[in-house]
């Protein structure tokens, strides 16, 4: 399963950075949309994958017996969706605004303001 | 008195609030902004004061013991910090009820800039790496806004090169932060500088030492992350400009500071190296990009990228002077760079433009204003008795002490352009005659306008002149971070060993 993810995650990864080298702007989005699920799987996976192995103290017993699951990154993995959600719904919004203010979606063209 | 840590957090938040529930009574919600900023500036200063009348102060949020909650941490370098956005929040908030526009501020210009406040300040004083990735977002999300607040072309262009490359910069943070949980099974930063002292898998921590060092780097603008910082930083209103000069690349600069002073501190030789060549690197390529610059925001923010390579010296060089020289260099720079950018909007309200080409005779017409200028170009080229001649000297006494010859003349040689790019700004905006087709502008400025220029200044003088206790306050805060045993006893307790 950690291989499996560790495929995945390097796919997401090169696919990210690919659509953000593009020229097109909402490749642009779409990739660093990708980077942050890269980012998230990684957390996961790097947390130690465990099957049926819930973090909670058995009925009768004083501590938690191994092997146990560690919810630590899984709270961090919320945290990181609930953030990219938002940021990503408004890097929408602004390329939207982007496209409509200068009529194209070529990042090559938006140099009015480097000279 | 614990809970004094979080509240330079909470007040920036409740303003936010005031502000955004007094919407739409504009005179209420612009008092809301100023207070709130000024009970800032009186938090910083009480923390400060505290922080260093009785060492280092640490709060356990919802008295979590460390390392399993959250810490908020704040040593002299942490406070010093939170007071000088106090000051910088103050005065940009001045100037805004003086120069942005009335649509801007329907549109939640004020709840926005105190969010930015609050990012900052926690990022400043958060012991927990997963917590300063949050503090980054919620200060990224709001400086998003304000980039982009007003819609604009040149804004809209602006901003998709800042998003994109600050959200690069966030996913390879986030990566990082998470594959350091795996291998050290912990995220407070005290708690990892024990996990890397112990010397848990030490090239992998190197290895992460690096993807920090991008991650923060492209925050702080340093070669060759910076291209989004003169994309960009010219573009919003000025107020905008200034805080973002003034602060956000510090926060990029500051965690680089706390990260490689309290945890990737095993492998100095590579990593401060590395360190050293960018910090000579940024300097030389931001102050060229800057003297072929006319307009004067971007010329501003070309030299920001320049000085943010001598904040990184003092790090690189990592001995105490050279931190010492490197806090120094933060303060210094966050009000004079901040200040510049007010000035320069001040110019264009009487002048009509940013391009100094545009501008001229002001001298004789605003010979105040002039005045001003003069005093904050000559303290960023590092003119004797101002702010900026004291931090240039302890960089290059430090970098002398460690026989880094190359480095030093680059910083001398870097001094120098500045000096030039400033005498640019000077003749071509103040001591030309103003070109004949230039429309007339006002003849007076607002004090709102003129009022937190001033007040920046004196504040600058008094940096310089007051150079000595300043400087001993810069050297406690050094010598805390080069004996991070300190701030790990102040988190974990005292008996916390490696």
């Amino acid at each position: 399963m950690t291989t499996l993810l560790a495929v995945v995650i390097g796919v997401l990864y090169a696919a990210g950075l690919y659509l953000v080298m593009r020229r097109s702007v909402v490749k642009l989005v779409l990739g660093l949309a990708l980077l942050g699920h890269a980012a998230n799987l990684l957390i996961f996976t790097v947390g130690r994958l465990s099957r049926a192995a819930a973090p909670i103290v058995p009925a009768g017993a004083e501590r938690l017996v191994p092997p146990h699951a560690d919810p630590v990154p899984q709270a961090l993995v919320l945290t990181a969706i609930v953030i990219g959600f938002g940021v990503q719904a408004f890097a929408l919004v602004l390329v939207k605004r982007a496209h409509r203010e200068t009529g194209t979606d070529d990042l090559d063209a938006l140099r009015s303001t480097d000279s | 008195m614990r809970a004094l840590v979080v509240v330079p957090v909470l007040v920036p938040l409740a303003t936010a609030v005031a502000c955004l529930a007094l919407g739409p009574w504009r005179a209420a919600q612009r008092a809301a902004s100023v207070a709130g900023a000024l009970a800032h500036l009186a938090v910083g200063g009480a923390l400060l004061a505290r922080v260093d009348g009785t060492g280092i102060q640490v709060m356990q949020m919802g008295a979590w013991p460390a390392p399993f909650g959250i810490s908020l941490v704040a040593d002299l370098l942490a406070a010093i910090m939170v007071l000088l956005t106090g000051i910088i929040g103050v005065a940009v908030a001045v100037y805004s009820l003086g120069s942005i526009d009335a649509a801007r501020e329907r549109h939640g210009y004020h709840p926005l800039f105190h969010v930015l406040l609050m990012g900052v300040s926690m990022a400043f004083l958060t012991g927990d790496l997963f917590n300063l990735y949050v503090a980054f977002e919620v200060m990224l999300m709001a400086s998003f806004v304000l980039l982009a607040l007003g819609g604009e072309r040149a804004q809209l262009e602006g901003a998709v090169k800042y998003v994109t490359l600050n959200l690069l910069s966030s996913a390879v943070f986030l990566a990082a932060v998470g594959v350091l949980y795996g291998v050290a099974g912990t995220l407070n930063m005290a708690d990892l500088a024990l996990a890397v002292q112990r010397g848990t898998a030490p090239g992998l921590v190197t290895t992460l030492a690096c993807l920090f060092l991008v991650a923060f780097g492209i925050k702080a603008a340093v070669f060759p992350l910076f291209f989004w910082l003169p994309a960009s930083y010219h573009t919003p209103p000025v107020a905008v400009s200034a805080i973002f000069a003034g602060l956000l690349t510090k926060v990029g600069v500051y965690a680089l500071l706390r990260a490689f002073t309290l945890v990737f501190t095993a492998e100095t030789g590579f990593t401060h190296s590395v360190i050293l060549v960018v910090a000579a690197l940024t300097m030389a390529t931001g102050v060229l990009g800057a003297v072929a610059q006319y307009e004067v925001r971007r010329l501003l923010a070309f030299h920001s990228v320049s000085q943010v390579g001598y904040m990184l010296l003092g790090l690189g060089l990592f001995t105490p002077l050279g931190l010492a020289g490197s806090v120094l260099f933060l303060v210094h720079h966050g009000l004079v760079k901040s200040s510049l950018f007010l000035i320069g909007g001040a110019a264009r309200q009487l002048g009509g433009s940013y391009d100094v080409r545009r501008l001229g005779g002001l001298w004789r017409s605003h010979p105040g204003l002039a005045l001003l200028f003069l005093l904050q170009a000559f303290s960023l080229a590092g003119i004797p008795p101002l702010s900026g001649f004291w931090a240039k000297l302890v960089l290059v006494k430090a970098a002398l002490d460690e026989q880094e010859w190359v480095v030093t003349g680059v910083a001398l040689a870097v001094s120098l352009l500045t000096l030039f790019s400033m005498v640019k700004i000077w003749s071509e905006t103040y001591w030309k005659d103003a070109p004949p087709d230039a429309p007339a502008g006002p003849t007076r400025l607002p004090a709102l306008v003129v009022a937190p220029i001033a007040a920046l200044v004196l504040l600058t003088l008094a940096l310089g002149l007051g150079a000595g206790p300043v400087f001993d306050l810069a050297s406690r805060a050094a010598a805390q971070l080069a004996d991070p045993s300190q701030y790990i006893r102040a988190v974990l307790g005292e008996e916390a060993r490696p």
